[in-house]
């Protein structure tokens, strides 16, 4: 059993990271950003070809980690895969000690680096927890049995900021039956949104992670309330870091990051923090929010 | 209606190259009422030829280049013009291409783009589609088809990219799922939004051989 998976069900908090595999094969920032997580974080979360650009696999890096000491949450996408492919990635991470999936639909193709590309979506996010379940019960989505049975911990995706919020609850829902296990949001930046959304998931009794992106500067804020569906990056965060000076930025994001942890960490049973490759103020942003 | 899109005239006079005698056949259907044919269209293009020195020997409007008998019929009486010919410029979707090139031993290029609308949609449908999936889900979506609405064609709800109404594909574009969440909800059905549904069986969107030959054609063609 992994240890997302024991501490989570022990009803324990908890705090996992993230790192974003590069566009080629020079892993040295990877490397890097790997050595500030250690010890912090329980386990790190490994993108899938995140925001539709192409770039070194989750699968290929997710067991990277495992070779290296680290506890990966596997993200897989359906965006880019059919069935075939998908239930192969899923027993292919069993196989090689990968036990934390992330379920997830993936971003529309248009909305990366190859416009052009056929998005697949045979399975959705819904269609590809039952199907990590069903590969956990010894069989495939052909009804064959397999030979040596995978034990993943499916995860899945919610954003609490997206409006209006009964879609959202009802698909949670349906991810729960379809057999999420736990859960990790969208980036949010007013505790409000998780308060509000947590009152109408409680009941389902699954641990959710509040997602934060650390923010790197004005110009990111705004890109993100711009473009990325159901963020939303207050305007008096938005003062503060336009108030800082540029060499001061870091440590800025690094209280900011805190205080939104401390806020929020009542609320559910874990944080999600996404970095963006400044894994280096992790370390503070626990700090600053009592965690260390 | 299968909608088309003008191709720019340097990319049709690339195609036909060298050819210098140009027969035009265009479409009095779909694209007549696409503003993308018609007669109007025909002529211009036949003008837009003329200036870059081809020689056009002739041009014919039929009403639905779909109908291949047809096209083959109304052809027939152009025998002429198109033995003159050296090759036949079509304005038409795809369908017509093929069905005009399958009647005439020239080449036959496209002066038109054909947009995917998911398969023909009638003659003069609305916005609603239909994916043809061969599995329909619309009795528990509220009537609205979640594969030609969402973007990603799922079939168990809106991704995390629909906010306010709206798709991350495209500003503006309605999520679909956001209609059929809207729909169910009037509907006093917002229960069915929470059903899981089957994955899709796509062998059934393979047209078997003998569905593509179709009866009718067999009776136009065959000799009794």
């Amino acid at each position: 059993m992994s240890r997302l998976q024991q501490e989570l069900e022990a009803g324990r908090f908890v705090v996992t990271g993230e790192v974003g595999p590069p566009k080629g094969i020079d892993t040295h920032e990877l490397d890097h950003e790997l050595e500030h997580l250690k010890g912090k974080v329980v386990a790190i979360n490994v993108t899938d070809i995140q925001s539709a650009v192409m770039r070194l696999g989750s699968l290929i890096v997710s067991e990277y980690l495992v070779r290296k000491g680290f506890e990966p949450v596997f993200q897989l996408t359906c965006r880019d895969r059919n069935r075939l492919a998908l239930q192969t990635e899923l027993i292919s991470a069993a196989w090689v000690g990968i036990e934390n999936v992330l379920c997830l639909t993936g971003d529309h193709q248009v909305l990366g680096d190859h416009k052009g590309a056929k998005g697949v979506f045979d399975l959705d996010s819904v269609s590809l927890l039952q199907t990590v379940n069903l590969l956990n019960s010894g069989k495939d989505l052909a009804g064959n049995d397999l030979q040596g049975v995978p034990k993943l911990f499916p995860g899945a995706v919610v954003a609490p900021g997206l409006e209006p919020m009964e879609p959202q609850v009802l698909k949670f829902e349906k991810k729960v039956a379809a057999g999420a296990r736990f859960f990790q949001t969208q980036a949010l930046y007013d505790p409000r949104q998780l308060e509000a959304f947590m009152k109408k998931v409680e009941h389902l009794k699954v641990p959710v992670m509040a997602g934060i992106v650390l923010l790197k500067n004005v110009g990111m804020a705004k890109f993100m309330n711009a473009n990325v569906a159901g963020v939303f990056v207050p305007d008096h965060l938005i003062k503060e870091m336009a108030d800082t000076p540029k060499k001061k930025l870091k440590a800025k994001s690094a209280e900011i990051g805190g205080r939104l942890v401390k806020e929020m960490k009542g609320m559910c049973q874990g944080i999600h923090l996404m970095p963006l490759g400044w894994t280096d103020i992790v370390p503070d942003v626990l700090a600053h929010a009592g965690l260390a | 209606m299968l909608v088309t899109e003008e191709k720019p005239v340097k990319e049709v006079l690339g195609a036909l190259g060298a050819d210098k005698k140009v027969f035009i056949v265009g479409c009095a259907g779909c694209p007549e009422g696409w503003e993308t044919g018609g007669p109007a269209k025909v002529a211009a293009l036949a003008d837009q030829l003329r200036a870059k020195e081809k020689d056009v020997v002739g041009t014919t409007m039929i009403d639905f280049l779909c109908n291949k008998a047809l096209v083959g019929l109304r052809l027939s009486r152009c025998l002429d013009a198109l033995k003159a010919a050296d090759a036949v410029l079509v304005v038409s979707c795809g369908v017509g291409v093929q069905a005009t090139a399958a009647m005439v031993d020239r080449p036959c290029h496209p002066a038109l783009n054909t947009i995917s609308s998911a398969g023909f949609q009638g003659l003069w449908p609305s916005s609603e589609r239909c994916g043809q999936c061969g599995e329909c889900v619309l009795s528990s979506t509220g009537g609205i088809c979640p594969i030609t609405t969402c973007a990603k064609s799922l079939l168990n709800g809106s991704c995390g990219g629909s906010h306010e109404g709206t798709c991350e594909v495209e500003k503006h574009r309605p999520c679909g799922w956001f209609l059929i969440y809207e729909r169910l909800k009037a509907l006093g059905k917002l229960d069915d939004y929470k059903k899981i549904q089957a994955i899709r069986d796509h062998k059934k969107m393979d047209i078997p051989l003998k569905s593509r030959s179709t009866i009718r054609w067999a009776l136009e063609a065959k000799q009794f």
